[in-house]
Parts: structure tokens; sequence; C-alpha cells
């Protein structure tokens, strides 16, 4: 038995160490629980299986993002941004390079623009896929978890073959990305999508109409829209509720005004509508994707604005301006004028928004990342508490806070 | 690629004092080598997951990758049955105690892999908050680097570990058996 | 449609505001901390700014008054936004808190209180989110150094 003056402190202060009754009990769920997605502590009182009320405590995965941002250039920040929601890694990758071409006034290339558009979506279909399969898994579903995942897997290796990594890839530059489709990439998405139709379609098979799969999901952790809006409440949740809510559709950006999509829509805010909505939006997306895969302008990539992109090798290596452009670039950092700016973008998890004040240096004054995973953890006791103790597996999945994300 | 430490098993002395037959010394090494080869294909992880290695985890799980072909997995999530304590992702300093109680709790024989950049050596998060590296807390058997590292690396990894835990002493009975 | 909504907040609020410009198309409010309050509750029952998104601070050292507090709204009938900044000082870093009028401002406000300090006053649960207890200062300031670790468990190593 260890001694108590041995025992390592506690790192959070719960709101509550006592039941308001004598006969509740108060549980911690997590911080390392297979069913909490990521790392986050659930402090919940409980009425036999009853959930009374919650306290939830995220934070275990801080890592200090916004520190290291006052210390890097804007360009070297690029990997840490993709870190944030490391699901979707280019979405953050894009609003971020977003905020600081809005700064510096620099307009991307129109294949830059379709490009960004194609990656956000297939970003947006990468999440959308890991959210429901972990949710499934949860429920004890494995069969679909499996089928998804492997989906997903066929979509990094695609995903490495253009930018060298699976999972969080740094593709993403101020003014442009960092190089072109390779010969074939196109072909080769085509294929995949086709095999995301088989599969999704066996999910669909599986689960949805299944008594089970009903039972569990349907009136629980439910949340109106009244609710949501007031407690920050963006993407899916939202439109889960029945609000039809998409930054794609009201203030389009990249080139979203010129497709063809639906915004899908939830009755009643819960589960079940929560897990419908992402697969409607994901065969959205996959429609979306086709509709560019038409539409991608040759061109250039990135946009001729010596400020922040790197002069051609063949410059750097006979021309001195272009070499110490390049040099400026690297060591400086580019150089935005002073002020700052807000970007924000449709993360499958909602309003993704960076918030970037520059000094007129080469190294940020300060970067804030609108997370809204971690808005969404302040309003998710409306969606935990009163329901039953195994209904919160679920419920937090279908909120899918994402600890990078949340924590950043 | 993965590297090592050496096993603390490792440091038990092959002779104990006093003088022991050779049919002993014969009977101790098969013993180890049946219960290393036994331990080695029936891993049980407790992925203790914290950030983007997870996804990486997620996927040398399932197919085409599968740890299953090695033993490693079923995930056993109470530290009491389990005896692989994968630490999957950045550890900040409040999550910490959280990992060093659950390491405690784990009984013998237990192995340590610090899967990702950030369990390894804190990656590239060097600030107030993060861990720089697991081993500051638990001491580790094997270091997977990569950020996030690709499923062969990690299946590289636990071979190792297998090798690892084929080539150690498992005391039993005493330190000398 | 989005414009003219702009200017219409522009023109109606900027009598109480000490500045009032449209940047990169979201309508930015200089405001005294003191004026924060009454002109978020008109952003939301008069213009319907219904979501909060963020509140956040910024650390001007060694300028006088240090930390900036900036917050955003977002209008979903509308779709605008409208950044307000207010500056406060180091000895006194006190804003009014939002809690009452939009349910997300709790969490916010805590995650800013343990960053920079800047206490919300009305919020009576600013205990550290991201932090842990026993944490001793605010690291988003600029004096606190990068990578000054307060570790809770020893160190084997």
């Amino acid at each position: 038995m260890t001694p108590v003056e041995t025992r390592l402190p506690n790192p959070v202060r719960p709101a509550f160490t006592a039941g308001e009754r004598d006969d509740t009990v108060i549980v911690s769920i997590g911080p390392s629980h297979p069913c909490t997605h990521g790392t986050v502590q659930i402090i919940a009182e409980l009425d036999g299986e009853r959930v009374l009320r919650t306290d939830i405590h995220c934070g275990y995965l801080h890592r200090g993002f916004e520190k290291e941002c006052e210390s890097h250039t804007w360009h070297n920040l690029i990997p840490y941004v993709d870190r944030l929601n490391y699901v979707s890694a280019l979405i953050n990758d894009f609003t971020y390079c977003d905020a600081v071409e809005t700064l510096m006034g620099i307009e991307i290339t129109p294949r830059c623009r379709y490009l960004r558009t194609l990656l956000s979506e297939y970003s947006r279909l990468v999440d959308h896929l890991t959210c429901v399969a972990a949710g499934l898994m949860e429920l004890g579903a494995m069969t679909a978890f499996l089928y998804l995942v492997m989906v997903r897997d066929f979509m990094y290796e695609h995903l490495a073959a253009l930018t060298g990594a699976r999972v969080t890839y740094s593709y993403g530059r101020i003014g442009g990305l960092a190089r072109d489709l390779p010969d074939g990439w196109l072909v080769r998405l085509e294929e995949i999508l086709k095999q995301y139709e088989e599969f999704i379609g066996r999910v669909h098979g599986l689960v949805d109409r299944n008594r089970i799969f009903i039972d569990r999901m349907r009136d629980v952790g439910t949340i109106s829209t009244k609710d949501a809006i007031s407690y920050g409440y963006t993407g899916v949740i939202l439109r889960a509720t029945g609000a039809a809510r998409d930054l794609r559709r009201d203030t389009p950006y990249l080139a979203y005004a010129e497709l063809d999509f639906d915004v899908p829509v939830g009755i009643k805010g819960d589960n079940y509508d929560r897990y419908f909505v992402r697969m409607r939006e994901m065969d959205e997306s996959v429609y979306m994707m086709r509709q560019l895969m038409e539409m991608l302008p040759a061109g250039p990539i990135n946009v001729d604005d010596r400020r922040c992109v790197l002069p051609e090798k063949e410059l750097v290596y006979t021309e001195i301006e272009s070499l110490i452009n390049h040099f400026k670039v690297i060591m400086d950092g580019p150089r935005p004028p002073a002020g700052e700016a807000y970007a924000a973008h449709e993360s499958p998890n909602g309003e993704l928004g960076f918030y970037v004040v520059s000094d007129g240096s080469g190294v940020p004054w300060k970067v804030h990342c609108r997370a809204p995973s971690y808005v969404h953890m302040g309003g998710a006791h409306k969606m935990l508490d009163g329901y039953q103790l195994a209904d919160i597996v679920p419920t937090f999945g279908s909120i899918n806070m994402i600890g990078g994300e949340c924590d950043r | 690629m993965t590297m090592q430490k050496n096993a603390p098993l490792a440091t038990i002395p092959i002779h104990a004092a006093g003088e022991k037959s050779s049919a002993f010394e014969y009977l101790t090494t098969k013993k180890d080598e049946l219960l290393g080869w036994a331990r080695k294909f029936s891993i049980f992880p407790y992925p203790f997951v914290t950030a983007c290695c997870a996804m990486e985890f997620m996927a040398v799980s399932s197919s085409p990758y599968d740890t299953d072909r090695f033993g490693a997995a079923l995930p056993r999530f109470s530290p009491r049955q389990a005896d692989l304590l994968m630490v999957v992702g950045t550890i900040s300093h409040k999550q910490a105690t959280v990992l060093k109680t659950v390491y405690d709790q784990m009984c013998e024989p237990k192995w340590v892999m610090a899967f990702g950049a950030c369990a390894t050596s804190g990656g590239f998060y060097q600030n107030y908050a993060a861990v720089a590296g697991v081993d500051r807390i638990v001491p580790v058997d094997i270091y997977i680097p990569g950020c996030p590292p690709r499923p062969e690396m990690v299946i590289d990894g636990i071979m190792q570990l297998q090798d690892l835990i084929a080539r150690s002493h498992h005391p039993i009975v005493n330190k000398d058996f | 449609m989005t414009a003219g909504t702009l200017d219409r907040v522009s023109e109606a609020l900027a009598p109480t505001a000490i500045s009032a410009a449209i940047a990169h198309g979201i309508l930015v409010l200089t405001l005294a901390p003191e004026a924060m309050a009454p002109v978020v509750g008109r952003l939301q029952s008069e213009f319907g700014f219904d979501l909060f998104l963020d509140v956040t601070a910024i650390d001007w050292m060694p300028q006088a008054p240090r930390f900036e507090v900036v917050w955003h709204f977002y209008s979903t009938e509308h779709h605008v936004r409208v950044r307000l900044k207010a500056r406060v000082d180091e000895s006194e870093p006190v804003v009014d808190s939002l809690r009452p009028l939009y349910g997300s401002a709790g969490i916010m406000e805590r995650e800013c209180h343990e960053m920079y300090g800047i206490v919300f006053r009305g919020n009576d649960d600013l205990r550290p989110m991201l932090l842990y207890e026993g944490f001793v200062g605010h690291p988003l300031r600029k004096d606190y150094p990068k990578d000054r670790e307060q570790p809770l468990v020893p160190y084997i190593k």
C-alpha cells in the first residue's frame, strides 16, 4: 500500500467531490480510458446507472502550441498546426495559411484554390470515417470499424503518395502548396472513391436499421438548437439539431461557391442524427470531390510572391538575388505587415478559426486557434447529464472531441 | 530504425551465490526459453493513447497491418491485466501522474514501449507543457521514432521487443529460477 | 448584404467605441473595458450575433496597458463576424464575464484566465482547464520562459 506522502498529486480540482445526496457515487471516467477518444476526464455523479451531473476536464494533451508559435517563423509552424486536429490535418494547414495570406494580402492561384478545396473534402472524409468507425467500435460493431479503417488506410497511402506522410502532412504553404499532384493521382482517387462507396454501403446495411443501434443512439445525447448555439456548437452537432449552418454555404471560401452540394441536417439533435449527418456529409464530400476533379484548372500552384514563396531551385543556385531571397525567407521567415487577421474554415468538427497577430517580423506575435472541440466541451454536460452511464460512450464519441485541437 | 534498451531483468546473475549444478542451469535456461517464447507471443498491450499516434495505432491494429499476427492484438484496458504499456503520443505534465500511476499498477513482468517521437523525446514540443520523453518518468524498453511512425515501423518495434522478451530471464519461483 | 449589416452595426455602435473599422471583412470595435458588456448585450439582442466564437488576449509587453482582450462573435443569420477589443492594464486585468449571455463563455474564459491571468468578473469558475493544479504562473505571458517546466512526477533520469 503506497504511503500517503508518496502518492502523486491530483492534477485537477473537481467541481464537486461529494454528491448532493447520500446514495450517489462519484466516479472518474478517464483520462486513460478506452472509450474517451483521446484523453479526457469526466467526473460523474451517478445514481445507480443514471448520470446526475458531470464535470469535464480536458487539458491532458496540452502541448503549448500557442507558446511554440511565438518562437518559430510563420513557415515553421505548419507542422505544429497539422497536429491540432490530427485526423483532418490538411484542413488545419489550409486554414492557417489562409489566415496568414489574408494578413499578407495574397490571393492564391486558381489551381491552388481548387486543389485546397479537393484536399479539404478528402480530409473531411478521413475525419468522418475515423469518427464513425471509432463510435461504432465502441458500441461493439467491430466489423464496421474494420471496414471503415481499411478504406481510411487506402486514403492514407494515397495522401502519402502526394505529401510524403500518412497522418500529418505539412503540405500547405503560405501562398500555395508544397508540390503539385503526381501523375496518376487522380486516377487512383477515383478508384478509392469507388471502394469507399462499396464499404459505406456495407456499413449502412449493417447499422442503419439495426434495432440495437437505434435503441442505443436514438434519443440519447439530445441537444436543442437554442442550447447548441448558446454553447457555441458549430458543425455536425449544430446541423444535427436541424439548423442548416455551414460555413461552406454561408460564407463561401476557397472554391465552394462554385460547387453544387447539399447541407444535411438532422431532426432531433441526438446521437443517431449526428451519425447520419456524418454519413450523408461523407457522400456529399465525395460528390464535391468528383466535381472538383472535373473542374481542376492547369497552372502554377504557388503565387509568384517573393515575400513568402521560395524561388525555384535553378534560380537559387544561379542568381544571387534568389539565393538571398531563399535565405531570408527560411531564416527570418515571411514578414506579414503588422496587424491581425481571423480566418475560419468549416472543419469536420465545426468552425476552425485562426487568429494571427503580427508585429511585422518573421515570427508571429500571437497565433490563437479557435478550436471547435474545446468549445464543445463546455456544453457537453447538456448531452451527458440525465442519461445512463453507458450512454456516455456513444455520446462522447459522436461529439468527436479531438485531443490535439481541444487542448492545443 | 528502432532502438532498444537493456531489459531490467538482464541484471540477474546466471550463477547465484553458491554452486549450482549444470543440470539446474540447463533447466533454468530451458525454462527461460519456454517462458520467453510463451510471453512474447501473447503480449497484452495497454494502449495509453493520447495524441496523433493514435491514428497509426488504430491502423496497425487493423488490416492490412494487423498486430494480431504477433499475438499482440487484444488490448487490456486494466493495468492489472496488461503487460505492455504502449505510451502512444505526447505526455504532458498533467498526464504524467496518470501515466506513472498506471505503470505502478501493472504487475511484473511488464514492458514499456515509447511509441512516437513525443513519447521518445518530447518530439518538437520542447516547452513548459510536455514531458521531454517518457523515459524521464517510467523505464522504457523499446523506442519507436516517427511522427507518427509508419505501421511497418511499429511492427518492427514489436518484433524487436519480442526478441528482447525471448532472451531475457523470467524468474518465476525466486530470483534464481 | 454582408457589408450592409456590418455598416449598420458599425454606425450604431461606433459612438460607444474608441474606434470602429472593417478589416479583412470583419468589423473591429475597440472599446473601453467598462463599455464591453452593454455592447455585447446589444450585439446579441439587436443585431443577432448569437454565436460567441472566442475570447483570447494579447500580451503587448512592454507597452502599457499591457493586455488586450479580444472577443469574436458570429451571426448565424447574417453570416458576418465582429471582433471586440479592450485594453486592460497589468495591475488590474479585469473585464466582465459573458457567462450570463452565452453558455460557451464559461469554458473559454477559463482558458484565457489560466494562460494570461485575465480575471472575468462574474465568472466564479475560473479553475485551470488546460493546465494543472499546482502550476504557478501564466504561461502565455511574454515574461514566462517557454521551457520552464513544473513537473508533477519526479524524474528518474
